[in-house]
């Protein structure tokens, strides 16, 4: 068992104030929120954040911590001594984030497995089972007409000797048609078990796209960048766009600059109301690798007389 | 490995928009007291349809909008107002990161 550095982990020292702890835990605190925090590593440095933050903020066990600690270096390998806790008396007191049973074994062996575990109401014979979440990853083609996916789930559960082993879940679910980014399916009962008489808990899917090659999503609209011919802008021109749905024409007003914005209306996800699918024009140079292309190039250089820089006073 | 197979059709639905529930449903599901929904209520944080506490539906998504309310409250120290503001921001900012992307650009 590694011996955890709880001062380290709140970056104060170790004769800091109670004061002290509380603001670094604070500013940490939002700094590493999950649900906050853009930090990759947020959810588990949160975790030891609490845990360390349990510790140290309660004087009696601060001091439990101190009296054990002073010999050890975080990261080491740590080895409780026979009854080393015995003659501190803990009062409890409310946790202040996560769940007891995400502490360490460090903690554990120091503090014990059940300290505080659970809330009020936790052990009623009604009690629902806890609701589990699960993000999966879908292509936006099966949101827009729906689909049916196999979906494998890692679910961390305890073997008959109380080993936590990953187990594999495999679900058969379908994509409701126009579900986007971010909403949630919800599968009744197939949470955790509840209590007796307590339903099971639910399992909530967050929905994520896989990256499109086409399209960009926005909530419902679609954005498909087009390429398009310098002539097919400058003359206007009909042209064909791929969308979800299959291909539409698409008329290019003459004198299109590049960027312009046009909307396929209700091309975008199938939800009420359908989204749209923005077409972002972009003009395409043909390569002028041949002399017949070159000198076209060089027609136009002298004909048009052309300064794409007036606006910059060049 | 284990692997437990369910492959029998579930019941879906998308949970933002057709889940509803009454007031009592989201105090069960959140383990916390009714007046803690009405005081999320009066900052904002949760919009429920009807006027009076007994006939409040609320949509799917206030679920997740109550427990991340409850857990900045307690985790960060700070009021309900506070959360209010903080999900709000959130909101925004994660708005402007799709659009963003949709955009093209880059963060």
């Amino acid at each position: 068992m590694e011996f955890k550095d709880y001062y380290k982990i709140m970056g104060v020292a170790r004769d800091a104030t109670q004061d002290e702890i509380k603001r670094a835990y604070r500013k940490l605190a939002r700094k590493y929120h999950p649900d906050v925090s853009k930090e990759p590593d947020a959810e588990a440095r949160f975790k030891e954040l609490g845990e360390a933050n349990e510790v140290l903020k309660d004087t009696e066990k601060r001091a439990a911590y101190d009296q054990l600690g002073a010999n050890y270096q975080g990261g080491q390998t740590f080895n409780p001594p026979p009854d080393w806790n015995a003659g501190f008396e803990y009062s409890g007191g409310k946790s202040a984030g996560g769940d007891a049973a995400d502490y360490s074994d460090f903690f554990a062996s120091m503090f014990g497995r059940d300290f505080n575990a659970g809330g009020a109401g936790r052990a009623s014979p009604h009690a629902k089972g806890e609701d589990h979440h699960a993000k999966v990853l879908i292509d936006l083609e099966d949101s827009y007409h729906g689909a049916t996916r196999t979906i494998t789930l890692r679910v961390p559960a305890m073997d008959t000797q109380g080993h936590v082993v990953t187990k594999e879940r495999v679900l058969n679910v379908s994509i409701p048609k126009g579900i986007r980014e971010g909403q949630h399916i919800r599968l009744s009962g197939q949470g955790s078990a509840g209590s007796a008489t307590g339903k099971a808990g639910d399992l909530y899917l967050e929905i994520e796209f896989r990256p499109h090659p086409l399209y960009r999503v926005d909530g419902r609209d679609l954005y498909l960048d087009l390429p398009v011919a310098p002539w097919e802008a400058a003359l206007g021109a009909t042209v064909k766009v791929p969308t979800l749905g299959g291909i539409v024409e698409l008329k290019i007003p003459e004198g299109s600059a590049s960027g312009r914005k046009m909307r396929l209306k209700a091309r975008g996800i199938p939800s009420n109301p359908p989204g749209d699918c923005y077409v972002i024009l972009s003009i395409a140079l043909p390569p002028a690798h041949t002399e017949a292309a070159k000198e076209l190039y060089r027609k136009m250089a002298h004909d048009l007389a052309f300064n794409p820089r007036t606006k910059l006073g060049v | 490995m284990n692997t437990e197979n369910n492959l029998s059709q579930l019941t879906i639905c998308i949970h933002e928009e057709q889940t509803q529930l009454t007031l009592a449903d989201l105090c069960r599901a959140c383990s916390i007291h009714a007046d803690e929904i009405i005081a999320l209520v009066e900052v904002g944080v949760l919009e429920p349809q009807g006027r009076e506490p007994e006939q409040w539906v609320f949509i799917g998504d206030s679920l997740h909008r109550a427990r991340k309310a409850l857990r900045l409250q307690r985790d960060l120290g700070i009021d309900f107002a506070g959360a209010a503001l903080v999900l709000e921001l959130l909101d925004e900012i994660a708005s402007l990161r799709t659009r963003l992307r949709a955009m093209g650009g880059e963060l």
